[in-house]
């Protein structure tokens, strides 16, 4: 074989390892963006799916569900009686989606106002400690859940500072100070939805928007609705 | 000095040459120019959703069927010097004839190229000032668009739009909604990071920076959906930073208008005063 044909040959393995490799990395980030998603429980009423989402927001993750980052900002859920830091759930489609929020955060605020109203929500109304509202003051807003795609956003109220048995890091126990935040939404067609915060939450971070605010699986994942 | 032998020399062969090549060039660029013109034209982006649109489609065609004939003579001399002037591997390896000057081919190019270029740009600075093209122009627009005109604000957040409608008290929506057959002034902002609002099918494109008024022009013309992207990359989600909008008839705007009131009256009462740039509060836990 000449030496022109070994020089081809070295080359073309080269590029061959070069695009394993390649694909091994982007593998390994589809993995690590879309960790495997939790499968919300289904139940039917009269043939039509209905799941119940419970979520938690919390100031501090901790170091238990994220020894790199304990101090994050992060939404858990409730999977089989456990809070995890999952937010990449699976629901199916054209459902009704019932979602409970223990918010156990201090308030940020919102430096946008107009999201401080309810949308896509049954009725535009969410229930706060079993109080229809459908608005709160932007300056106490915490958090929100927002799912662009749908124009559904829900902004939620921040514990008072003054408030007393504030939790420090998750998980919280429901005897710390929290809201409860109730509310309904629709899933439409299948599809692969991101929801995300819009509060500016991420504490010490440029804007509020570095940290958890960019990084998934803290304030921001998907809705696989399948 | 005389030419070393078996060098090929210019000569009444060069003439049967440049004959072919210009012949097969006319040839080409005769067949290739219309079918540029009346069929590739047409479908060129971003299609013709607005006047700015449709003016955007008749640039791009003039500017490819222009620049045909380039490259057809282009791909017409390569194409004939590697058939005709292919060397013999077995050959012995000889000079080329030599090069030389030659100003009547210097000056043709000199000036069929200046001319080429100036009657692009003259032409692109026309289309440009006549009503904007589409792009932001900043806070003091150069080319402004007269006619019925409705004015929208286009706010950037990480990640999604919001829409504010000066002219109906100041009101905020998550859609953007416009009516037909309207000179629609658009006022891009942000309120964070930099992002760019791009209504792909209507043919504007507009940075969204904080602290800036970002003017485009829009004229609309019939019923139609139309996409939304953030073109600058925003952050984590800007590749989910997207939405669809809609040009309706101006009396399905009115209703729409009315019904966004309502659900808009729950918030008014917290929301700034309408402004074309904001510096939002708080940043409490901001860095």
């Amino acid at each position: 074989m000449r030496g022109t044909t070994w020089k081809l040959l070295g080359v073309a393995v080269c590029v061959a390892a070069a695009g394993v490799l390649i694909g091994f990395y982007v593998s390994a980030l589809t993995q690590e963006n879309g960790s495997p998603s939790y499968s919300v429980p289904v139940q039917t009423s009269n043939g039509h799916p209905v799941v119940h989402l419970t979520i938690e927001t919390v100031a501090a993750v901790g170091p238990k569900l994220s020894p790199g980052s304990p101090d994050f900002v992060s939404y858990l859920i409730m999977e089989k009686g456990q809070w995890k830091r999952d937010t990449v759930w699976r629901v199916p489609a054209n459902a009704t989606v019932h979602v409970t929020i223990y918010q156990f955060d201090g308030d940020s605020g919102l430096r946008n106002p107009y999201l401080a109203r309810p949308e896509g929500i049954d009725g535009n109304v969410e229930m706060v400690d079993g109080k229809p509202l459908d608005a709160i003051d932007p300056a106490d807003a915490s958090h929100t859940f927002a799912v662009p795609a749908y124009h559904l956003i829900v902004p939620l109220p921040g514990v008072a500072d003054n408030a007393k048995n504030q939790c420090g890091y998750a998980p919280c126990a429901m005897s710390n100070a929290h809201h409860t935040i109730t509310f309904t939404f629709h899933t439409g067609a299948k599809g692969h939805y991101r929801w995300q915060c819009f509060v500016p939450c991420a504490a010490g971070w440029l804007y509020g928007f570095g940290g958890p605010m960019q990084t998934i699986g803290y304030m921001d994942g998907f809705l696989n609705v399948v | 000095m005389s030419a070393p032998p078996h060098t090929p020399q210019p000569g009444s062969g060069w003439t049967v040459h440049a004959k072919r090549v210009l012949v097969a060039w006319i040839v080409l660029s005769a067949v290739a120019t219309p079918l540029v013109w009346f069929l590739l034209g047409p479908a060129l982006p971003p299609g013709k959703g607005s006047v700015q649109a449709a003016g955007q489609v008749f640039d791009n065609t003039v500017l490819v069927a222009f620049v045909t004939p380039i490259i057809s003579l282009l791909v017409v001399f390569f194409v004939y010097v590697l058939t005709q002037f292919r060397a013999d591997p077995s050959a012995e390896l000889v000079d080329g004839p030599p090069m030389r000057n030659d100003s009547t081919v210097q000056t043709t190019w000199v000036a069929v190229t200046s001319v080429a270029v100036l009657f692009l740009a003259g032409f692109g600075t026309y289309e440009l000032l006549k009503d904007g093209a589409g792009g932001g122009q900043g806070p003091a627009p150069i080319a402004k668009v007269s006619g019925r005109n409705l004015q929208v604000q286009v706010i950037a957040q990480q990640w999604e739009f919001t829409y504010r409608y000066p002219s109906y008290g100041g009101l905020e929506t998550s859609q953007l909604v416009l009516p037909a057959d309207t000179t629609v002034e658009l006022h891009v902002t942000s309120l964070d990071a930099t992002h760019s609002f791009w209504a792909l099918q209507l043919g504007v494109k507009a940075d969204a920076n904080p602290g800036e008024d970002n003017i485009a022009y829009v004229q609309t013309k019939g019923a139609r959906s139309f996409d939304i992207h953030c073109a600058e990359l925003c952050g984590l989600w800007h590749g989910y930073m997207y939405d669809t909008g809609h040009v309706v008839p101006a009396s399905q705007f009115t209703a729409w208008i009315k019904q966004q009131q309502q659900v808009f009256a729950s918030v008014a009462k917290y929301m700034p005063r309408y402004s074309t740039i904001y510096y939002p509060d708080p940043q409490r836990r901001g860095g």
